[in-house]
């Protein structure tokens, strides 16, 4: 609830998580858009505001091994028009595009992409339960409104889904997360960043309490050559995913190399299946081979009444994708 | 009248205040100690309030007071049986805190007054409520089972009337279908949320700044619930943020900001939250069931259109659905039935064109899947069964009636003739391309209405009326019609709307308002003229004392003699003969004398409407590419106004066929999508090339200048047109509003 | 009167050119800091939800939805609302434009459609139609006057780049 919030900005990331860890209801700021959202629908209290834009995290440093490290504040907008990340990492920059509105993008930062939390209708509204919001109190999506919840991995405490473009391409990227406790600092895998819902739906990701992401590292191999975002949503522009899938190979003499997928709007995280990877790896690209992984992929996919249809659809966008990454095709 | 202005595209007169940001909108008005008030809502779809503890919020610090049905005034609303507004339905109307009862989800059950908006918006999270719930039913599709007859309605309901023997004609018709259509309930949502600022003056004494399309109507509302003396109180909305008919009933934050400011003596502002625009009004859903019959040349034999429409279950909401299935085609047979569906949400509301836009919807859809039964042109059909009269109403001519035109001229531009009836058959890239039309009608209504002229010694004229513009354009027709009036620069010409000081004027919806208007205007400008004439003409020596009104014109500031313009007086001169700052008169008609001219007549406006959809088959995802709407709506005021008009429509029949929907969780009664992220409007991206023409059509029957209306016509037939589209673009036929992408992957 | 335990932040923010001083708690939103605090209500509140655009301001250039953000967080920055464009006298290019091209009908949602036009001018991400139709879709226009907007928008680009879309 837009409570009283006491607020102060913090100078280092350690002042942020010490900050942080005096009162379990102090919270960290970004660009806010989701935040204050949450925050006025009631759904959140706050204790103080930590503003963390100042802290010199919105740089993009290119590392020694070819990589890139993007600062936990660095704005999407930033990030994704930044001339090289659009040279080597197209499809970050593509996924981004596709995401929310530029006005959100020139304020959304990198780790509040990541940190934002599932646009499932029975979390954002009080008057119902969720288990998310209110763990222990049930998750009315499953028998309610569920058109756009989660077909993979989804648990009996919530079948919500991670709403980011964005993350679907880091996941496919392989990037990694820099994460700044009190006590150390610590890379994690970006695939292992965020959970599965199970039954602790209310945490998304790894993070504590008293730890912040600083930045996003990038490896070397951005699939520049052969990559593409597709998504399937309800309306051309300002929509959530139904589906969407961010993929990226390599192809040698017409022959399937190093092959990434990750999915997103289907799961609590961007969904990644490397068994679908691997089966393609030295394949010819054809539409058959395609839809091959994409059955791979989908393989143990559940609806939940409404949200039937996306198993379906979430294939056709994996193959869609596959297709265009073929001659880097741009979905308008 | 001389055209200067009329018939030519003139810019907003309101515009520059528009783009610079000083157009004030009924929240943006303020006074010293205004109080903010914060709704609460309730979150059950029936039952009743077991307990509301306050105690908390109370001890927010700048937190004045909160009101419940525990502790609210004893306001004569709660006892006085007349609290309907002007466009109340039937039935026993909806009291925001008389008592515990919960009658739909979202229902206000107590207000937060704060010295700031966010202490009394963190306050009003801060009560406790426990409920009890009662079994309650919010699925239309179920309610249907229990369908009635309405008793009574609301205003502007016709029963549909039924003729021939559709049953016998259908059984043996040569070629014939039937389907089931439905269209889901929708919410205004216009872009300004719902604020009413109460300015308190003292005991019964109050100023309101409302969101309102009838300044008159909330003020009689007000009055009457209040017990106010209808001098004491005055009532503006001089911009209006939007309507689409949302403002067509007051809303509960103008009852609830009212009430405050009066108990508390002190002035309040109360604003809704986007959640809470959904927790009034909407476009009710509809089950249309629907047969066609023909013969094999295409002549209809049968229409069966029976509709099963939901409303509240304490008002009886009708809208005129299945209607229009009789009037648009000619046809001996018809069978018409509409029932209400009583379901726990709130009572349904007026939403641009209630009735055809949903009753339309099924019969565009019904003839395009005709005319492939056919092997028919879908416009071919159209002509083949056009009504050359109105065979619903004792077979009236029309009073105008250009349809046929709006097909041809549609047609042609929009390259009609390119079309394959094939689905399936034009591609570009991984899209399949599909072209679809449809007709639309509306009703051509005049309402009575008042305006004062007034000449003034700076040389303005100012012409006043209690009409509003929510984007419609209403202060700009008044403008050009007046400078017209008095052949002036529009600079020269001021127009007033807005203010329940003004003469009255009724609620602007139903595509009446520039008819009304331009009969007013015309009647106040030309008795002001005639006043100001007789001065002139009675002054000493005066040049015109031979001269006649008739032979008189007006231009610039001067009143001359037709027949010899060397024969003039300036208005300036006949001011200071009359010793006068400002001389004004007011005019207007009555009902009565309006209709009777109009009676033998059928009066409407036509439509065509033509669409190219891609749809990307494998995601589900469809882009309306172009749009031609051809409209023949009588005399065009303000052709540059009139095509926003229209655009606007169109629009809105885009997102009607593609995005719009209220999603309800029936185990909750509760609309889940309660936000703008996940109600989806149509966005810029969704919108292609659309074009607009307007048919040349003369009207001397529905008003004096021939001016029909636009407001509704846009919308009406254009979901219809994106569905034949999309099934010729794939083939598939989805007969249930919106056509998102699950219902388009389910189907293949 | 001070409404609660928590301080009262003073923060300068140059507004429309002029430095102005808000004193303001922490769960002011910019736009009810410009709405209610700055008096300027030419921004305005269509959905408090970034959901909708009508509260698009500019902040040191770029266009941002004020009501996702709080007040106290722009201490320093340089903000540029519809009342800093032009006057009634003096239209701002897109403001003159928005007339000319009728783009829009009730006008609630224009003061944040024209700044994210400028916004998106400033931004220079747009080389064709199909770009400056996404790059407008952050903003609702619930009278639909988009392909007046569009207009609108697309002829200033054009006449100030020389490029035609």
């Amino acid at each position: 609830m837009m409570s009283d919030f006491s607020f102060q900005r913090a100078k280092t990331p350690k002042e942020a998580v010490i900050l942080l860890g005096l009162h379990k209801d102090n919270k960290v700021i970004g660009g806010g858009t989701n935040l204050l959202d949450m925050m006025k629908e009631g759904m959140t209290d706050s204790h103080e505001i930590i503003d963390i834009n100042r802290m010199g995290l919105n740089k993009i440093i290119r590392n020694e091994d070819g990589g890139f490290l993007i600062g936990a504040s660095v704005t999407n907008t930033d990030l994704a028009y930044h001339k090289e990340i659009e040279k080597h990492y197209p499809l970050l920059s593509k996924a981004i595009l596709k995401g929310a509105s530029p006005q959100i993008r020139n304020m959304a930062t990198t780790a509040g992409n990541m940190l934002q939390r599932t646009r499932c209708y029975y979390f954002y509204d009080t008057a119902t339960p969720c288990n998310k919001r209110n763990p222990g109190s049930g998750c009315p999506a499953k028998t309610g409104v569920n058109h756009i919840h989660a077909i993979l991995g989804a648990s009996e405490s919530c079948i919500a889904v991670h709403p980011s473009d964005m993350c679907v391409a880091l996941a496919a990227l392989d990037a990694k997360v820099h994460i700044q406790g009190a006590k150390a600092e610590k890379i994690i895998p970006f695939v292992a960043f965020h959970k599965l819902p199970g039954n602790t739906p209310h945490l998304d990701n790894i993070l504590a309490h008293d730890e912040i992401i600083t930045g996003v590292e990038l490896p070397a191999n951005g699939f520049a050559k052969h990559h593409a975002y597709v998504k399937a949503r309800e309306r051309n522009s300002y929509a959530f995913a139904l589906a969407s899938a961010a993929v990226g190979y390599e192809l040698n003499d017409n022959l399937l190399g190093d092959v990434r997928i990750a999915l997103g709007g289907v799961a609590h995280k961007p969904w990644r299946n490397t068994e679908a990877e691997i089966f393609l790896k030295g394949k010819l690209p054809t539409k058959d081979n395609f839809r091959k992984a994409a059955e791979i992929i989908l393989e143990g996919a559940r609806g939940y009444g409404q949200n039937d249809f996306k198993i379906e659809l979430a294939k056709r966008v994996v193959v869609r994708a596959l297709e265009m990454a073929i001659n880097n095709e741009v979905q308008l | 009248m001389r055209e200067n202005y009329i018939g030519k595209a003139t810019n907003r007169v309101d515009g520059p205040l528009k783009v610079t940001g000083q157009a004030k909108f009924a929240a943006e008005f303020t006074t010293s100690g205004l109080l903010y008030g914060v709704v609460v809502s309730g979150e059950i779809a029936k039952g009743k309030i077991d307990s509301l503890d306050d105690s908390e919020a109370l001890k927010v610090e700048g937190v004045h007071k909160v009101f419940s049905h525990k502790n609210r005034p004893d306001i004569i609303h709660y006892i006085n049986k007349k609290h309907e507004d002007q466009d109340s339905p039937y039935g026993e109307h909806f009291k925001p805190f008389y008592d515990e009862k919960i009658l739909f989800n979202q229902q206000p059950i107590a207000l937060v007054v704060a010295e700031t908006f966010e202490a009394a918006r963190h306050a009003s999270k801060l009560i406790k409520i426990k409920y009890s719930e009662e079994p309650f039913l919010t699925d239309m599709q179920i309610a249907r089972l229990e369908a009635k007859k309405p008793d009574k309605g609301k205003m502007g309901w016709e029963k549909p009337k039924s003729r021939g023997d559709a049953e016998k004609s259908f059984a043996s018709a040569e070629v014939k279908f039937e389907n089931e259509y439905t269209t889901s309930i929708n919410t205004h949502n216009p872009m300004e949320m719902f604020a009413s600022t109460v300015i308190y003056h003292g005991p019964g004494k109050l100023t309101i700044y409302d969101k309102t399309q009838g300044v008159m109507n909330s003020l009689g509302y007000v009055c009457n619930i209040f017990d106010l003396k209808k001098d004491d109180v005055q009532v503006l909305s001089p911009y209006v943020g939007g309507g689409f008919g949302s403002g067509l009933r007051p809303q509960y934050q103008l009852m609830l900001a009212t009430m405050a400011a009066l108990d508390m003596k002190q002035s309040v502002r109360v604003v809704l939250t986007r959640q809470q625009m959904f927790s009034f009004g909407h476009r009710p859903g509809s089950i249309n069931t629907f047969k066609l019959g023909a013969d094999k040349s295409g002549a209809l034999t049968s229409i069966y259109h029976h509709v099963v429409q939901e409303t509240s279950m304490f008002e009886e909401y009708t809208e005129n659905i299945a209607s229009w299935s009789g009037v648009a085609y000619h046809c001996e047979n018809v069978d018409l039935d509409h029932k209400l569906a009583h379901v726990n949400l709130y009572t349904p509301l007026d939403m641009r064109a209630p009735g055809a836009a949903s009753g339309m919807f099924a019969l565009e859809c019904g003839l395009d899947e005709l005319a492939l039964k056919l092997n028919m042109d879908p416009i071919e059909l159209r002509l083949k069964n056009f009504a050359v009269n109105d065979q619903a109403h004792f077979h009236r001519p029309h009073a105008s009636n250009e349809l046929k035109a709006c097909y041809i001229e549609g047609a042609e531009k929009f390259g009609w003739s390119k079309r394959n009836s094939k689905p399936r058959s034009l591609k570009d890239g991984r899209k399949f391309v599909g072209y679809g039309m449809a007709g639309g009608m509306w009703e051509a209504n005049r309402q009575a209405i008042q305006v004062m002229a007034a000449y003034n010694k700076e040389g303005k004229l100012t012409v006043s009326s209690a009409s509003s513009d929510m984007g419609t354009g209403t202060y700009t027709i008044m403008a050009q019609m007046a400078a017209d009036s008095f052949g002036l620069h529009i600079d020269q010409v001021k127009a007033m709307i807005g203010d329940s000081k003004l003469p009255e004027a009724p609620l602007s919806g139903g595509s009446w308002t520039a008819a009304s208007l331009s009969h007013g205007v015309i009647f106040a400008c030309d008795k002001l003229k005639k006043t100001l004439f007789d001065s002139a003409k009675g002054m000493k020596n005066s040049p015109l004392s031979k001269s006649t009104f008739e032979g008189s014109v007006f231009k610039e500031g001067w009143v001359y003699d037709k027949t010899d313009l060397t024969k003039k007086v300036s208005l300036l001169d006949i001011l200071k003969h009359e010793k006068k700052d400002e001389i004004t008169e007011t005019d207007g008609e009555n009902k009565i004398m309006g209709m009777i001219k109009q009676m033998p007549y059928s009066k409407n406006t036509h439509a065509a409407v033509f669409v190219e959809v891609k749809v990307d088959e494998d995601l589900g995802m469809v882009e309306v590419t172009k749009v031609v709407s051809a409209v023949a709506a009588g005399k065009i005021l303000n052709p540059k106004t009139a095509r926003s008009q229209i655009l606007g429509g169109v629009v809105w029949g885009i997102s009607q066929a593609l995005h719009e929907t209220n999603l309800i969780d029936h185990n909750f009664g509760r609309i889940m999508n309660h936000s703008l992220a996940e109600y989806h409007i149509t966005v810029q991206k969704d919108v292609g090339n659309i074009e607009v023409i307007f048919i040349d059509e003369k009207d001397d029957v529905t008003s004096k200048m021939g001016v029909k209306g636009l407001g509704e016509i846009g919308i009406v037939g254009t979901a219809a047109a994106v569905a034949n589209a999309i099934y010729n673009a794939i083939g598939m036929r989805i007969r249930e509003l919106p056509i998102t992408p699950d219902k388009l992957i389910r189907a293949t | 009167m001070n409404l609660s335990e928590k301080p009262t932040h003073s923060l300068i923010l140059k507004i429309n050119g002029t430095d102005t001083i808000l004193k303001i708690k922490p769960w002011t939103s910019l736009l009810d800091g410009l709405r209610e605090y700055a008096g300027l209500s030419g921004t305005k509140k269509g959905c408090d939800h970034g959901q909708c655009g009508a509260c698009t301001v500019l902040v040191d250039g770029k266009r941002i939805n004020s009501c996702l953000t709080l007040a106290v967080m722009h201490d320093g920055h340089e903000i540029t609302t519809i009342e800093g464009l032009g006057t009634l006298e003096n239209l701002h290019p897109l403001q003159a434009a928005f007339v000319e091209h009728d783009a829009f009908q009730c006008g609630y949602c224009t003061p944040g459609q024209i700044c994210s036009a400028v916004g998106l001018m400033n931004e220079g991400k747009v080389k064709t139609e199909d770009d400056l139709r996404e790059m407008m879709s952050g903003n609702l226009c619930r009278c639909g006057a988009y392909s007046n907007i569009f207009d609108a928008v697309k002829e200033v680009i054009n006449h100030k780049t020389g490029v035609l879309l």
